[in-house]
């Protein structure tokens, strides 16, 4: 299975298996510590399709109102119920059960622009 | 964190115990603990929270100014005695509010505490009003700030006495051989108390009070959502100095002695308006979706028009929804008033709603309805 996938915006896309050309996408566990609690997350509706770069979803925290941007191409296939009646989820877990979206991607060769793992590792110490 | 930015004496507590640190009014002051703002939001609310409030300005002025401080300030200082706080106003020329404080009495000065990012301006026109030699700054004094319903019983523990105090009254109390001063108060909308004391007083004591069962340090993030639930405003958002106090409906504060001698700045443009109503009015608004609003949103009215602007949005735990507070026009200030937020290409209506949208909880002796009237000008 292809490993996790990081963005410069702190957005993770983590393919769901070889065969199926699927991902969920969610935002990093350094990303919602920077947001504090979050309280509302507007999700996209199913079936719309984002290019890479472009609003997927937005987060409220206590803080401020915070984009997601979609990581690569993609269709929206489903989105994270839970996350209505429990947005702090991501808080909790966001890069696990904090999913944001499943996406079907467009062109899963756009994987291999993000950064891998140690990537952003590197990445978030260099920014901070 | 930038070398100019002051610490309060509360500093290496907050380090200690793990707090996000921003900068605010020149201080590094903690936005919030490991646990996140909303559990500290709710430890407020349900038991007790500790703030550090040390950047705000704790300054004293003799007594014999009184006369002299009535121009600059709304208070009523006559009707002020030794073991008393009033919450008062600094106006401007033109009737705007150059910022809020607290001023109490006590049996060497007046203490009056100011909004910390207002500091020195405030000092500044005080000192030229005054004269320097009857103003003096608390520089690097301590403030806390206990708040919530278990707090009279947790200072209490440790500093006989406080109980005794009501809403608004305030008292010397000693400790350690500090002297400490207290007063019944706070910016949360719960029963608290506010208490000011030399800088290594503050920090033992608030290392105490943190250890105690049912206290939660609570920081800027905390603060702010509690007192936007109990629509208190906040200096520089809500209230600045192009609104007047009864716009923003604070000229309650302003005692009918006060608005007869009209001493203080602005008190043309302010009577003018008790008069015959001001255009504008502060107002609660309840978003009915469950995105919240933010401050510098436009509101509309029904027919697309320009109605207001939202000063202070944001979500409220205790409630699970948002809250917000803004300034519209006087016809639509009606509770009830539905207004619009357009927001990323949507529409989310919002209602004027009453205020405050969580009950003022304040330790009065009678009984007194916590609830802000609604003015409703024509």
């Amino acid at each position: 299975m292809p490993a996790t996938r990081y963005t410069r915006d702190h957005e993770w896309i983590r393919p769901e298996s070889d065969s199926r050309n699927t991902a969920l996408v969610g935002i990093t566990t350094h990303a919602q510590a920077e947001l504090g609690d979050i309280v509302h997350v507007e999700l996209p509706d199913p079936a719309r399709v984002f290019s890479a770069g472009s609003e997927i979803a937005v987060i409220d925290s206590v803080k401020a109102a915070s984009e997601v941007y979609a990581p690569v191409s993609c269709t929206v296939l489903a989105v994270n119920d839970k996350l209505s009646g429990t947005p702090e989820l991501i808080n909790q877990d966001a890069e696990g059960e904090g999913w944001i979206v499943r996406v079907e991607l467009a062109s899963p060769g756009e994987l291999s622009a993000l950064m891998d793992a140690d990537g952003y590792g590197k990445f978030l110490a260099d920014i901070s | 964190m930038s070398q100019e930015l002051s610490r309060t004496p509360l500093h290496s507590l907050h380090i200690a115990a793990g707090a996000r640190m921003v900068p605010f009014a020149g201080h590094a002051m903690p936005l919030n603990y490991p646990g996140g703002a909303i559990s500290e939001h709710r430890a407020v609310r349900s038991a007790c929270g500790l703030f550090d409030v040390s950047h705000m300005g704790q300054i004293t002025v003799g007594l014999s100014c009184a006369t002299a401080l009535e121009t600059l300030v709304t208070a009523d200082l006559g009707a002020l005695p030794a073991g008393k706080q009033a919450y008062a106003l600094m106006t401007s020329p033109w009737g705007g509010i150059l910022d809020d404080l607290m001023i109490a009495r006590w049996q060497d000065g007046f203490l009056l505490v100011v909004n910390g990012a207002c500091r020195d301006a405030d000092l500044a026109l005080l000192c030229d009003s005054l004269g320097r030699e009857n103003v003096r700054l608390l520089h690097g004094h301590g403030l806390l700030a206990l708040q919530g319903p278990l707090a009279a019983a947790t200072l209490g523990a440790i500093i006989p006495g406080v109980e005794d105090l009501y809403f608004m009254e305030t008292a010397d109390f000693a400790m350690a051989g500090e002297n400490i001063r207290i007063s019944r108060s706070g910016y949360t909308g719960e029963d608290g108390f506010e208490i000011s004391l030399a800088a290594e007083a503050a920090l033992a004591l608030a290392q105490r009070l943190s250890r105690q069962p049912g206290t939660s340090l609570c920081g800027l993030a905390a603060r702010d959502s509690l007192r936007l639930e109990a629509a208190l405003p906040l200096c520089g958002q809500d209230i600045h100095p192009r609104i007047t106090p009864v716009e923003a409906r604070l000229a309650w504060c302003i005692s009918p002695r006060r608005r007869q001698d009209a001493r203080f700045s602005g008190a043309g443009t302010i009577l003018g308006q008790l008069a015959d109503g001001p255009a504008r009015l502060m107002a609660g608004l309840r978003p009915r979706d469950r995105s919240p609003v933010r401050a510098g949103s436009t509101l509309r009215s029904s027919t697309g028009h320009v109605a207001g602007e939202v000063t202070s949005g944001g979500f409220s735990p205790t409630l699970g929804h948002p809250v917000a507070m803004g300034l519209v026009a006087a016809e639509h200030a009606t509770p009830g008033t539905l207004l619009t937020v357009r927001r990323r290409g949507r529409e989310t209506p919002v209602e004027v709603v009453r205020t405050p949208f969580v009950p003022r909880r304040y330790h009065r002796k009678q009984a007194k309805p916590d609830q802000i009237p609604v003015q409703t000008h024509r």
